[in-house]
């Protein structure tokens, strides 16, 4: 039995403890905005956020998470009220496929809590290792700093 | 206007069409307007190649169906994989038919619902599908608007339309909806000849900008893709691969796999495959199944593919020939002989191929990543000997194509599963399989000979170009003695790619354009002149005029013969229709042969642009994708084994590459609308070539120029 919080609930389940972390969250709990893009930890698409860290989900045994927090794409937004990463994306048009979009939010979700104002630099920095197919990273770089801006104060 | 054919000739040319079986269409649809139409119109027939014509004639095979709600239903095989059709269509159909953005539902890529379609390729949504949407659209626009008239019991010139109420000019209580007259009724209008459109000056929602119709769903993780359904029994697959394309299963060992708690192992032939409730279980079996292949080897790598493709024997074939080259050769005082090289290039998506199989009844049903449903459900038809309309092909978010998302044999791969097993099948290509089946992009060699007179005029261009294709091979300049010979596969040779090759955003453009770009900035050079003088010297085609002084003013140029050590450089050409310039600014290493992208400038005459902000994204996407091919993307291999297997090593455009990026679109709102997905790529690799020759005096003849080969072209300067 494999306890942890999922997007603030907890939640417990009878698991494989070797099973990947981004299969469990796809397949056993339906949260399918956590993409697999590479399984090798290389694109970045299947970021999650444990602890507060953004994570690679395709490289974690689920029994890594026991007794912690896990935050997907799908738990983003409260009460129907994007967060203000999500709407940075929307307001900035900062994608286009959509596919490696819930690991770049992610990501950045990640990015934020450790730097709250980081520079343009910090942002490129910071997003470096998340890839994108399409070609929308000066938008998602806008985007993530006019986030940035949005939540100052704000949590 | 009138623009109804008779009910008995367009139901004959609906029962030609295995898309769309009429009667079940309207079980499905129920009542409300519907106008059917012909998503090709003959002129366009003609200018297809052959093929596939039976599947191409003209047939009321498209319709949009006013609802008793109100709602606009516009069906299409078009797909959405993030180039934007879900935005434009939505804005086409709305300006034509008088409603809001919101009130009309797309329904794109169901082999079931929506008409038959060719597929999303070659920026032909816009181009072609686009005018014909809009044509039906203002078709229904008139057949309400005479309903209204006889509901309202007013004549129809005092009527006027907005947001799906049609009202009395004159009295403005007297109104009427779109659902008040479409409900309990059932009015098939089949459209054969275009109505007329609406002006560009009366626009009100086309030409304006519009972002992401579905950016909501993505950034929420609701947008569902191919991977995302997951039916009850669902079993994940992983298939036995070989360790060289084209092999050959000669046996297979699956008893250690079968060992493992839970695995199916199925076997048809060829196909060996695992399959387990969870991907992790599949992903453990698969390496235990042991495979003996016979190789078919071929004696090429990634380093002697170009004398290799040079040395095929292909036949060369005289696409465009003007003057007399000997003449043009008398008349030259300098003579350029070059040639251009390009690697293998993948797609690399960041979806997968991946594909969802399962039977209800006698049918298979798919939910695929394809860029073309309607060849799809033909290929898996024809793979599980069924008829066509035992397939459904659903094609739900494509997580990126750039074209390798035609070729679709994981579609089949789950198909042929899902009959084996009887349970529904979902097949995720691993990284390593996404790479190893790719179409890629081919390599090709481009060979041009140019002489150039004392007063820098191009006096003869003698271009060769292999296995690239022949797209973006026209000379566009102001050549009097010209010849452009292209040298393609054929059965009369041995095969020359080792892999799979398909069509890669703006296909042999790219490759083109790189040659043809660098060899115009090789003669500026050598007569002295600015290189955007020399253009404007060599030309005489208006839009490629028009774009070049467009994008040096946006660029800010100022004269300077090369090199002049800024690091500017310009490549230009057309694509679908559009013409395009980019200009680019460079900063080379020369201790590590980094070149690092600093600013881009482009504009593009698209015609009629539907909405400029799409447009601008595409531009941006092309822009920045285009680093990739100009700068470091190349698939290594030797012989039939490919090396490159993984994002590790094959790199992609960065956060840390991204450039400075200024865009234009020229107004050009009263001409045809032409492609805007694919042109502004194929100016990366000139342009940066050009850059770097400009930065540095070092002369980069292929691509990608990674640092090794800059530092290699730099010992030369």
């Amino acid at each position: 039995m494999i306890q942890f919080e999922l997007n603030g609930k907890k939640v417990e389940k009878l698991l494989d403890p070797d099973l990947i972390l981004i299969w469990v969250l796809r397949d056993q709990f339906g949260l399918t905005g956590t993409k697999f893009g590479c399984g090798e930890g290389v694109c970045g698409a299947c970021t999650v956020i444990i602890d507060d860290e953004p994570v690679r989900s395709c490289q974690l045994p689920v029994s890594e998470v026991a007794g912690k927090k896990v935050l997907t794409v799908e738990g983003l937004e409260q009460n129907e009220i994007l967060h203000p990463l999500q709407k940075a994306f929307i307001d900035h048009d900062a994608l286009q496929c959509g596919f490696c979009t819930p690991g770049m939010i992610m990501n950045a979700y990640g990015l934020l809590i450790k730097n709250p104002a980081p520079s343009a630099k910090e942002i490129q920095q910071g997003m470096e290792n998340n890839l994108c197919r399409c070609g929308a990273h000066g938008r998602i770089m806008t985007a993530v700093e006019s986030a940035s801006k949005d939540m100052k104060g704000g949590k | 206007m009138k623009a109804a054919k008779s009910d008995r000739t367009a139901n004959t040319a609906l029962k030609a069409n295995p898309g769309l079986k009429r009667r079940s269409f309207f079980k499905l649809m129920g009542g409300g307007v519907i106008v059917f139409f012909s998503t090709w119109d003959p002129l366009e027939i003609m200018a297809i190649s052959a093929g596939k014509k039976e599947d191409q004639k003209p047939d009321f095979n498209a319709f949009i169906r006013i609802d008793e709600n109100g709602m606009v239903n516009a069906f299409t095989g078009k797909i959405e994989m993030g180039q934007g059709p879900v935005t434009s269509l939505v804005q086409e159909v709305a300006e034509e038919l008088d409603v809001r953005f919101d009130q009309v539902k797309l329904v794109m890529g169901d082999t079931d619902l929506c008409p038959w379609d060719d597929g999303t390729w070659g920026s032909t949504s816009t181009r072609f599908f686009g005018q014909v949407f809009r044509a039906a659209a203002a078709e229904a626009r008139e057949i309400l608007l005479k309903l209204g008239s006889e509901a309202l019991k007013v004549p129809v010139d005092r009527l006027e339309i907005k947001d799906g109420v049609i009202t009395d000019k004159t009295d403005k209580n007297k109104k009427v909806t779109y659902g008040q007259l479409a409900k309990g009724k059932k009015i098939e209008k089949y459209l054969d000849k275009k109505p007329e459109l609406k002006k560009p000056a009366d626009f009100k929602i086309m030409g304006k900008s519009h972002y992401r119709h579905d950016a909501r769903l993505k950034v929420t993780g609701q947008a569902k893709y191919s991977g995302d359904f997951h039916p009850e029994g669902m079993l994940y697959a992983r298939i036995l691969r070989p360790p060289a394309y084209g092999a050959r299963l000669v046996s297979a060992n699956t008893s250690e796999a079968e060992k493992l708690p839970g695995i199916r192992v199925v076997r048809d032939g060829d196909l060996v495959a695992v399959l387990h409730e969870f991907r992790d279980k599949v992903d453990e079996a698969i390496v235990k199944v042991k495979g003996e292949f016979s190789i078919d080897e071929m004696k090429v790598d990634d380093k002697t593919v170009f004398s290799f493709m040079l040395n095929s024997g292909a036949k060369g074939n005289t696409v465009d020939q003007a003057g007399d080259l000997a003449k043009g050769r008398s008349l030259a005082s300098k003579f350029f002989s070059n040639q251009y090289d390009g690697s293998y290039v993948a797609h690399a998506p960041m979806e997968t191929h991946t594909a969802l199989a399962y039977m209800e009844g006698d049918r298979v049903i798919l939910h695929a990543s394809t860029q073309t449903p309607y060849p799809a459900r033909d290929e898996v038809a024809a793979a599980l000997k069924i008829p066509p309309e035992k397939v459904r092909v659903i094609v739900p978010f494509v997580g990126g194509g750039f074209g390798g998302k035609s070729a679709n044999e994981q579609m089949v791969e789950a198909a042929r599963l899902t009959k084996l097993a009887g349970k529904p099948i979902m097949l995720i290509w691993t990284r390593k399989e996404e790479f190893f089946y790719d179409h890629l992009r081919p390599a090709a060699v481009v060979k041009i000979d140019s002489g150039i007179d004392e007063n820098g005029r191009i006096t003869m261009w003698d271009y060769h170009v292999y296995f690239a294709g022949d797209r973006g091979a026209d000379t566009y300049y102001n050549v009097p003695n010209r010849r452009t010979t292209a040298y393609d596969e054929d059965a009369s040779i041995p095969r020359v790619h080792p892999f799979a090759t398909g069509p890669w955003r703006a296909p042999g453009n790219s490759n083109n354009t790189f040659s043809r770009e660098s060899q115009i900035e090789i003669m500026a050079a050598a007569a002295g002149m600015d290189p955007v003088d020399f253009r404007l010297k060599n030309l005489t085609d208006e839009k490629l005029i028009a774009v070049l002084k467009a994008t040096a003013g946006l660029f800010g140029w100022t004269p300077a013969k090369g090199p002049s050590g800024r690091g500017y450089g310009i490549a230009m050409g057309t694509d679908a229709g559009t013409a395009v310039a980019v200009i680019a600014e460079v900063k080379v290493s020369k201790e590590t042969g980094h070149v690092q992208v600093v600013r881009v400038a482009s504009a593009q005459d698209m015609g009629l642009c539907v909405n400029p902000q799409g447009t601008i994204i595409q531009m941006e996407g092309c822009i920045i994708m285009g680093l990739g091919y100009a700068l470091s993307e190349e698939v290594m291999f030797r012989g039939r084994k490919m090396n490159t297997q993984s994002l590790y090593s094959y790199e992609l455009p960065r956060f840390s590459w991204i450039p400075k990026i200024d865009t234009l679109i020229l107004d050009r709102q009263n001409e045809p609308p032409q492609g805007g997905g694919e042109p502004a790529i194929i100016c990366m690799g000139g342009a940066i070539a050009n850059a770097i020759f400009d930065a540095t005096g070092a002369r980069l003849y292929q691509m990608p120029m990674t640092p090794e080969r800059v530092l290699k072209a730099l010992q030369k300067t």
